[in-house]
């Protein structure tokens, strides 16, 4: 079976500047792909070429096979969700869900009955006479949902759907868009900043900056094994220390300690260990760190305290290192000014450039 | 103890109230004051003589009122000048619109340092006496001018536009054309272009996308600008005087030549009042139909 969306060496140039660059990606049939970066990353121009809005400077862009890159947005079996959720003000809610059914001439009959159905899939059926303008902001995000998903499109692009919601009502839209998508099994192409919205959602996320695709993987690949330096420091916390390549299993620390790691590039080459604070544990001075763990001595700078979580700043010969400690019985407290060692398995060691 | 901090005090309530409501008077003072003298006074002159008599010599008689001067709203001669005037307006209404629609669509899909230039553009021409550039037309549109020279390098007859109501349909155009193309451009720069976009990627092809999103969202902008030129036009003097011809009088020429040539100011008024009506009732329409949520320009 063929990709729902292909895309080869897809570039665009606005001016003289790329806002994507040689972009080449795969995204399956029914699976949830979220495109992941800061702002101006390209990721909103990435999308905004599969829905038409914008045509590739150069590159291939095929739907299901087909080659799509220069059709108008109308000719493309394609529905986008948009952040500002784009509802017709001069429409009542059930207009705009039938708008696109009425674009494609569907029979009355049909369009009556589909946009009850996608009504009631976001659970909108009691505001259908409303006028779009008197709803909430949670509500127009459904009608928007609900106006795409009745075309039944070969994907959906959602151009960071629930930017503009609050911290409650996303939370519990990205519970309800997963189910969602697990249920009518479309391709959800999913734009954001926001890396736990990509990191809960997603299959796969596609890590973007600067107009490049960086990597692409499973969130869990993401977030435990970055391949870049921008990767690991973009998604969640990360200790990023400088580092000497010694051969295929150590690296030394610029303070001059030896930690044992997986490296791929020549001897000699300067890296950056990256270790999420989360790995790393603390021990007293009297306790004895077992013999396998990477371990580095320092003294608590810092410690900040985050209900679940203590937060320690361990000063190292080696650089300020943050450890995560759990706020639960049988974790010791430390108190600032202690010396420490901070020890983490060599599995949790990521090796990436300078 | 703090039970005191609770009680209500409506009385203070009630004074600071009516202390934001004195100010607000006192600020609107000036524009009450410069209303009533030029325009509410006048206004009730005009009514009061327009049910006055007409004395043999054309003095107005201020007493024994009668509707003479409304039933004569019904001769023929007004019905056909008022006619007349009407088709005017609504065709100079129309002409605007059709020409400022694209241009007010191309500005306000401009970059915004381009928009700015061209709205300089269309202001432009306020800088310059509307009499002068009224003249200017007379020059333009007469039997010298470039149009009829451009016709006889031709090898075709000499035009003369001047005094004929395509001169005057022509100047009005011009000259109202700015107050067309404002509000229509305030509407559709003000406009969410994402809904465009929405309506293109919900299968709708250009055209669609701009009659059943772009043209109804810039309705109020269209009403807007109808109006603004619509009654002016209805009570345009200075152009048909001036490139119009004797054949073809206006409502506005015929209501001046009542007060000057024909010493009828009985008539003259109910002329007022009756035209007054007929912009009152475009005007009640466009916020009756158009703007029921007051919200847009």
């Amino acid at each position: 079976m063929s990709d729902a969306v292909t895309l080869q060496g897809v570039s665009k140039v606005f001016g003289d500047v790329y806002a994507v660059r040689d972009l080449d990606l795969a995204i399956g049939d029914g699976e949830f792909f979220s495109l992941l970066g800061p702002s101006g990353c390209g990721k909103t121009t990435t999308l905004r070429m599969i829905a038409g809005f914008e045509f590739p400077t150069q590159g291939s862009l095929r739907l299901h096979g087909v080659e799509m890159a220069l059709q108008p947005p109308n000719q493309r079996p394609v529905n986008t969700v948009f952040q500002s959720y784009a509802l017709f003000p001069h429409m009542t809610v059930e207009e705009n869900v039938g708008f696109g059914l009425r674009m494609k001439k569907v029979a009355g009959a049909e369009i009556v009955e589909r946009v009850r159905r996608a009504l009631d899939m976001v659970q909108l059926t009691h505001r259908a006479t409303a006028s779009s303008k008197q709803l909430s902001g949670g509500q127009q995000q459904r009608v928007a949902l609900a106006r795409a998903l009745v075309n039944e499109p070969e994907v959906l692009l959602l151009d960071e759907p629930l930017g503009a919601l609050d911290l409650k009502l996303r939370q519990a839209m990205q519970t309800e868009l997963k189910d969602l998508q697990e249920r009518v099994g479309i391709t959800f192409i999913y734009v954001t900043h926001d890396q736990e919205e990509a990191l809960t959602m997603s299959d796969r996320i596609g890590v973007m900056n600067e107009g490049r695709l960086l990597q692409v993987g499973t969130p869990q690949d993401i977030y435990e094994q970055p391949t870049s330096r921008f990767v690991a420091g973009f998604i969640g916390e990360i200790n990023l220390l400088p580092a000497t390549i010694v051969d295929h299993e150590s690296v030394r620390l610029a303070g001059g300690r030896l930690v044992a790691a997986t490296t791929g590039a020549a001897a000699g080459s300067e890296v950056t260990v990256a270790v999420r604070p989360e790995r790393l544990s603390l021990f007293g001075l009297g306790e004895t760190v077992p013999a396998r763990l990477n371990a580095v001595r320092g003294r608590i700078v810092r410690r900040v305290y985050f209900g679940d979580v203590f937060y320690y700043d361990v000063d190292t010969p080696d650089g300020v290192i943050e450890v995560k400690e759990e706020n639960r019985p049988g974790v010791a407290l430390h108190e600032i000014g202690e010396e420490a060692v901070v020890a983490w398995d060599p599995a949790a060691t990521t090796v990436v450039e300078s | 103890m703090n039970d005191e901090v609770a009680v209500a005090r409506p009385e203070l309530e009630e004074a600071a109230r009516r202390a934001e409501s004195r100010r607000g008077f006192l600020i609107a003072l000036p524009a009450w004051f410069y209303l009533t003298l030029f325009f509410v006074i006048p206004l009730g002159i005009v009514a009061v003589y327009s049910f006055a008599t007409r004395s043999s010599t054309g003095r107005t008689i201020l007493g024994d009122w009668n509707l003479n001067a409304y039933r004569r709203l019904w001769d023929s001669l007004v019905v056909e000048i008022a006619a007349r005037t009407l088709v005017l307006a609504l065709v100079t209404t129309l002409i605007c619109l059709l020409l400022a629609y694209p241009l007010a669509y191309y500005m306000a899909t401009r970059r915004p340092m381009v928009r700015n230039i061209l709205l300089i553009l269309v202001m432009i021409p306020f800088w310059s006496n509307f009499l002068v550039r009224t003249y200017a037309w007379k020059v333009l549109l007469g039997s010298d001018g470039p149009v009829s020279q451009l016709s006889q390098a031709l090898g075709g007859e000499p035009i003369r536009l001047l005094f004929t109501n395509t001169a005057v349909l022509i100047g009005l155009v011009y000259g109202f054309l700015p107050f067309m193309v404002l509000p229509l451009y305030a509407a559709l720069e003000r406009m969410d272009w994402g809904l465009v976009e929405a309506a293109r990627d919900l299968y709708a092809g250009g055209w669609t996308a701009f009659r059943k999103v772009t043209w109804p969202l810039s309705l109020p902008g269209v009403m807007a600008g109808s109006i603004l030129v619509f009654i002016p036009t209805l009570g345009a003097y200075v152009t048909p005087a001036i490139l119009g011809g004797a054949k073809t009088t206006l409502a506005g020429d015929y209501i001046v030549s009542q007060f000057l040539a024909a010493r009828n100011q009985p008539f003259g008024s109910a002329l007022s009042m009756g035209m007054m009506l007929i912009m009152l009732a475009a005007t009640i329409v466009y916020f009756r139909w158009f703007r029921p949520s007051g919200r847009d320009l």
